[in-house]
């Protein structure tokens, strides 16, 4: 029982950092940049739902406006700062995320104060527990589960079926093809950040929901778990970093029903080193030649 | 052609990779109707005025001019939208799409009432596509993806599809059928600027040639002239 308790929290986490992982895997697979900033967004939307709800309006507007914040940010952030940068060496790309992302951490601390706040949790989803035998399952576990899986189908859907998610697929495999298809490729690149961040304002209700404070650093960690998770898949691959988020949500459950609770980050940042000395690709990632 | 109405007028391209001049005062004209085609040596300049055409590249002077309309300088999704249509070297199909979206991101400018149309229309000109429409595109061989990237500049009904090596790396039964596919679309209407090394197939289909060295303009003629022209045959035609 105690397994099967600790499978379900493990599913819990773990459908979180898929969430945030599909952010980092869906920008990698378009223009090759590891989205540092991509944490830190979820940390913006933490905020948001946290103010707006302490302004004393109705949480559902406090998602709704998490979650386009977070969009909003991402396209502006894409706009400004990676943009410019789309025929600059990949490396000066991945130093402006770095940039983008401490430059959001301490305006976050600027604004709002490096003290954590606590997010009010129970606004969002009510405290409530159902007991099946000896399990125990809290409705915001059953939530996050069926919010991630019906935003993990619906991602599908998207990327499969939809023109738009077919242009997605074509750009992230040959930008210049793509280009000479009609296809409008800073448009396309847009719409993947924006998709990215609407999954990391689901992810950051979600795991603000399970621990519920907000502080200027909460992205921070959140994102480099979600980050390897998105390697362990297979950087690039949507199904792999759904995978990869659920099996780093239940390594860090598993370490913690062991008893090594203080040892659960750095087990994820062990993950990351075996996984680039063993198989880089992932699970599902595809062995890349370098791109021109 | 009776009629000789001007499509496509390029004067003066020059383009520069970095520090290289690889396209050195390049003019040329295509007229609506007709099969155009530049032939050259590696690295003549071929591809490079292609991709300047349809927006890849940027000249640093003169005018692209498509249908009186100044295409220089757009952006690639643009010049498709004006009816150009590019078929890059080596074919660049979506490898790991299927047949059918490859297809789909080929009329990905087309209003998508239409595409249904479209799509069956290379169907039928190419039914092999249709037995693999739910393939994955990197899993057919050479000629068929050769079919898929031709097929795939079709749906979008352009007025002006510029094929870049399209025989390249094909045996040669798949050569002659590519040649006699262009023909073939030539004749349903639409005007087409060949690139190819295969330089006797090009000018034995072409209207008018332009031969290109080292970024330049060195002859020009109609096809069969230049076939026919000595200092071409010694250079590109072996004999």
């Amino acid at each position: 029982m105690i397994v099967l308790q600790q499978l379900i929290n493990g599913l819990q986490l773990g459908s979180i950092y898929s969430l945030i992982a599909l952010g980092y895997s869906m920008v990698y697979g378009i223009i090759m940049l590891l989205n540092f900033a991509h944490g830190d967004i979820i940390m913006v939307g933490g905020y948001i739902a946290l103010l707006i709800i302490g302004a004393g309006i109705h949480p559902a507007v406090a998602i709704i406006a998490a979650i386009v914040g977070c969009m909003v940010l991402a396209c502006v952030i894409e706009k400004a700062a990676y943009a410019p940068l789309r025929k600059a060496p990949r490396i000066s790309l991945l130093i402006t995320a770095i940039g983008v992302s401490f430059f959001l951490e301490n305006v976050a601390q600027l604004l709002l104060s490096a003290n954590p706040r606590s997010f009010p949790n129970t606004a969002i989803i009510p405290t409530a527990n159902f007991n099946l035998g000896s399990l125990n399952i809290s409705l915001t576990t059953l939530v996050t589960l069926a919010v991630a899986i019906v935003s993990m189908a619906l991602l599908t859907v998207l990327v499969n079926r939809t023109k738009m998610g077919k242009a997605m697929r074509a750009v992230s495999e040959d930008m210049g093809a793509a280009q000479l298809m009609g296809i409008n490729v800073n448009r396309t690149i847009t719409f993947t950040f924006a998709i990215g961040a609407v999954l990391a304002g689901i992810g950051a209700i979600l795991y603000c929901c399970k621990y519920p404070q907000v502080k200027p650093t909460t992205g921070y960690l959140l994102g480099m778990k979600a980050f390897v998770a998105a390697v362990l898949g297979g950087i690039g691959s949507i199904p792999g970093a759904m995978l990869g988020g659920l099996a780093i949500g239940m390594a860090e459950v598993i370490v913690n029903a062991l008893g090594y609770t203080t040892w659960a980050d750095a087990v994820v940042y062990v993950i990351l080193i075996l996984v680039l000395l063993i198989k880089p690709t992932g699970f599902l990632g595809r062995t890349m030649s370098e791109k021109v | 052609m009776a009629e000789s109405e001007l499509m496509l007028q390029a004067q003066d391209l020059n383009v520069y990779y970095g520090s290289i001049h690889a396209i050195q005062g390049v003019s040329f004209t295509v007229n609506k109707g007709e099969i155009v085609t530049l032939i050259g040596a590696n690295g003549a300049g071929k591809s490079t005025t292609l991709n300047t055409i349809s927006g890849l590249l940027r000249s640093k002077t003169g005018s692209l001019t498509f249908q009186g309309e100044n295409i220089g300088g757009m952006a690639p999704h643009a010049v498709v939208r004006k009816g150009i249509i590019h078929v890059p070297e080596g074919r660049r199909i979506f490898s790991k799409l299927t047949v059918e979206e490859n297809l789909e991101m080929g009329a990905y400018t087309r209003p998508g009432r239409e595409l249904n149309d479209a799509i069956a229309g290379v169907f039928d000109r190419f039914p092999r596509l249709q037995e693999r429409r739910k393939q994955v595109a990197g899993t057919l061989s050479g000629g068929e993806q050769q079919m898929l990237a031709i097929g795939r500049a079709l749906v979008s009904r352009p007025s002006l599809l510029m094929l870049d090596e399209p025989s390249m790396g094909l045996a040669p039964i798949l050569v002659e059928q590519v040649f006699s596919i262009i023909q073939e679309i030539h004749r349903s209407g639409v005007t087409v600027l060949l690139v190819e090394q295969n330089a006797r197939m090009a000018l034995s289909i072409a209207d008018r040639g332009y031969v290109l060295e080292t970024g330049r303009v060195v002859l020009t003629g109609p096809g069969k002239e230049l076939l026919a022209n000595d200092s071409v045959r010694k250079a590109y035609l072996g004999s």
